[in-house]
């Protein structure tokens, strides 16, 4: 065998190996984060951890029930503020805005995609928090659940927005030509005929916000409070609920690690766990929606 | 027959009322997709210019030149932080471009082939497609947490650019392989087939024809990286340290732009400071999405020269 044919061999065996150290990283991340977290999970028992509501590090109690709740609540509420103006900004995109409008949104919301999680956060603190905090409700600080999902509704925007155009684009021209020439109007097509046709690029656009939601960090840190509670409403009015402080799994992982040792670190590690736990759930519901279409790939 | 033109007439009647209520209906929404789309800019308008207008007030010669002093009200400037979100930014790349470039050349160009007709290969190939999905979609602070468990302490890496790159490269990794992917899905078949039909070898070919013909495609995909990693600040909080001097090894602790701006934000609620250190980013950002939009522009017209 001549010297380049031994080339190619070996440059062979080089491009596998790094082919599959993709699959090697995701092995050893679930294998680190579960290793650390097993002393948690033995010493205090899944129950305590999952379903209790207290977290005082102090006095080993570990409960992260508080987390759970209040990263679901703020994804919640970034979704409701996120959603409707993703999907709105992706029709507008797709069907509606001439060709010039295009250029200047589409960089727009890429820009947005690109801009620091943490000059939102910063952005949140100076502006929105003060903002907030202008609502007169006895216990409001402006750090909260509000802030913190108009926050999180503008850093998921531009996942659902581009994932969504894709989606609308995808429908074949001929479904728009045929509503139309039946005498629709344009915007009959466009809820009649094109949103049913790419409703599941739709909806694992919105899922991998969910997704994008739940494990955003640092912004989050910045304008939740991040009190261990449950969040309730603070007065008799249930929509003072998202005046409610929180904190995310997220956030509890990052603003403690740093100084945490013995059960304290492996309960960490266990809420990372349950984190990465829900992102995978979440994260393999869109992959499954939009199995064999090719939007996944553009929203990550 | 009198009865039947009146009957028509309504009905003619209703049509028209029907398409003018649907007109005005259309009219609308089509305003409210406007206003969406407006409201979406003056989000970005409204971020951007104020982190601008309130940043500029702060940044100086000195505040660009000088390193962080500590301290409560934050003193200093932001001099070393630029280096380090420099050092940490190349260290990420050069552990994460050869194996995301590597593992898109294996996953387009090798999976196909003949000799890959194991059905163990062929799972493998599947599986490593769906790692790379699964990567991408993993929250940073799940890096961060890993990087920590693994480089920080496992290894004992310390709390060190060394940690934090590794870290940062699984966080780029995706970004990498499915750009340079799509680069080379780009590059026509034909170049291979003349390449391989005057006797070269299959990397030579890779090598000579293919690659160069991807660049663009490959170098979209490190820009992106260069700002991901500029836009990061959970994975370097958990592994990075946070020190503000200016590393002088791969082992030393250190703090990016972002890592600061957190911070000044939270530690010492310095916010002139830190809105600085935060237009500073968002200057880069807005830079490389123009770099960004340069090279996929030149990218497009390579290919229409190609076809």
């Amino acid at each position: 065998m001549s010297a380049r044919m031994i080339a190619d061999k070996t440059v062979k065996y080089i491009l596998f190996a790094s082919a599959i150290i993709s699959i090697i990283i995701v092995l050893a991340i679930g294998f680190f984060i579960f290793r650390e977290s097993i002393e948690a999970w033995t010493e205090l028992g899944v129950g305590e951890i999952l379903f209790r509501t207290v977290w005082r590090p102090g006095q080993d109690q570990y409960g992260i029930l508080a987390m759970i709740v209040g990263s679901v609540s703020v994804t919640f509420g970034a979704i409701l503020l996120g959603v409707p103006l993703a999907l709105g900004c992706a029709i507008f995109l797709a069907d509606i805005a001439p060709s010039a409008v295009q250029s200047v949104v589409r960089p727009a919301v890429q820009l947005l995609a690109g801009i620091p999680s943490v000059v939102y956060g910063l952005f949140g603190m100076v502006i929105l928090v003060p903002l907030v905090r202008k609502i007169n409700v006895p216990g409001n600080s402006g750090y909260g659940l509000l802030a913190a999902s108009i926050v999180l509704a503008v850093m998921i925007l531009p996942t659902i927005a581009s994932v969504a155009e894709d989606a609308i684009r995808a429908v074949p021209e001929n479904y728009r030509h045929g509503s139309l020439a039946l005498g629709a109007t344009k915007w009959q097509t466009i809820t009649k005929v094109v949103l049913p046709a790419g409703k599941s690029g739709i909806i694992a656009g919105v899922i991998l916000g969910v997704g994008r939601a739940l494990g955003e960090t640092m912004a989050m840190i910045m304008v939740i409070g991040n009190s261990v509670i449950v969040p309730k409403p603070l007065s008799g009015n249930p929509l003072t609920f998202f005046l409610s402080q929180a904190r995310t799994l997220t956030g509890n992982i990052a603003v403690e690690i740093n100084y945490a040792t013995g059960v304290h670190e492996s309960a960490l590690f266990a809420t990372g766990v349950v984190l990465f736990g829900l992102i995978m759930i979440v994260n393999a519901s869109a992959r499954s929606i939009i199995r064999g279409q090719k939007f996944i790939e553009k929203a990550n | 027959m009198e009865n039947r033109t009146s009957e028509i007439a309504l009905i003619h009647k209703a049509q028209a009322q029907n398409l003018k209520k649907e007109k005005t209906r259309q009219d609308f929404w089509v305003a409210v997709m406007w206003l969406f789309g407006l409201i979406t800019v003056s989000i970005l308008v409204l971020v951007v210019g104020y982190v601008l207008l309130e940043g500029v007030k702060a940044i100086n010669w000195e505040f660009l030149t000088t390193s962080p002093k500590g301290g409560l009200s934050g003193e200093g400037g932001i001099s070393t932080t630029i280096g380090t979100t420099f050092y940490l930014v190349g260290l990420t790349l050069l552990v994460a471009t050869p194996l995301g470039v590597g593992a898109a050349i294996f996953l387009i160009e090798y999976a196909g082939e003949q000799s890959l007709s194991s059905k163990f290969l062929r799972s493998l190939i599947g599986v490593a497609n769906f790692a790379v999905e699964t990567l991408a979609g993993i929250p940073s602070i799940i890096f961060g947490l890993f990087g920590y468990a693994l480089f920080v302490s496992t290894l004992k890496f310390g709390f060190s650019l060394l940690s934090a790159a590794l870290a940062g490269a699984c966080l780029v990794l995706p970004t990498i392989i499915r750009t340079t992917e799509e680069a080379l899905l780009t590059v026509p078949d034909d170049y291979r087939r003349g390449s391989l039909a005057l006797g070269a070898t299959k990397w030579q070919t890779l090598y000579k024809v293919v690659l160069p013909a991807s660049i663009p495609g490959i170098i979209t995909g490190i820009i992106l990286s260069v700002g991901r990693v500029i836009s990061e600040t959970a994975i370097f909080y958990v592994t990075l340290g946070g020190s503000y001097r200016m590393p002088t090894s791969v082992l030393d602790g250190g703090r990016t732009l972002a890592l600061h701006l957190y911070y000044l934000a939270m530690d010492t609620r310095a916010f002139d400071k830190a809105m600085g250190t935060g237009a500073v980013l968002v200057v880069m950002i807005i830079l490389i999405n123009l770099l960004i939009d340069l090279v996929s522009r030149k990218l497009t017209t390579g290919v229409r020269k190609v076809q």
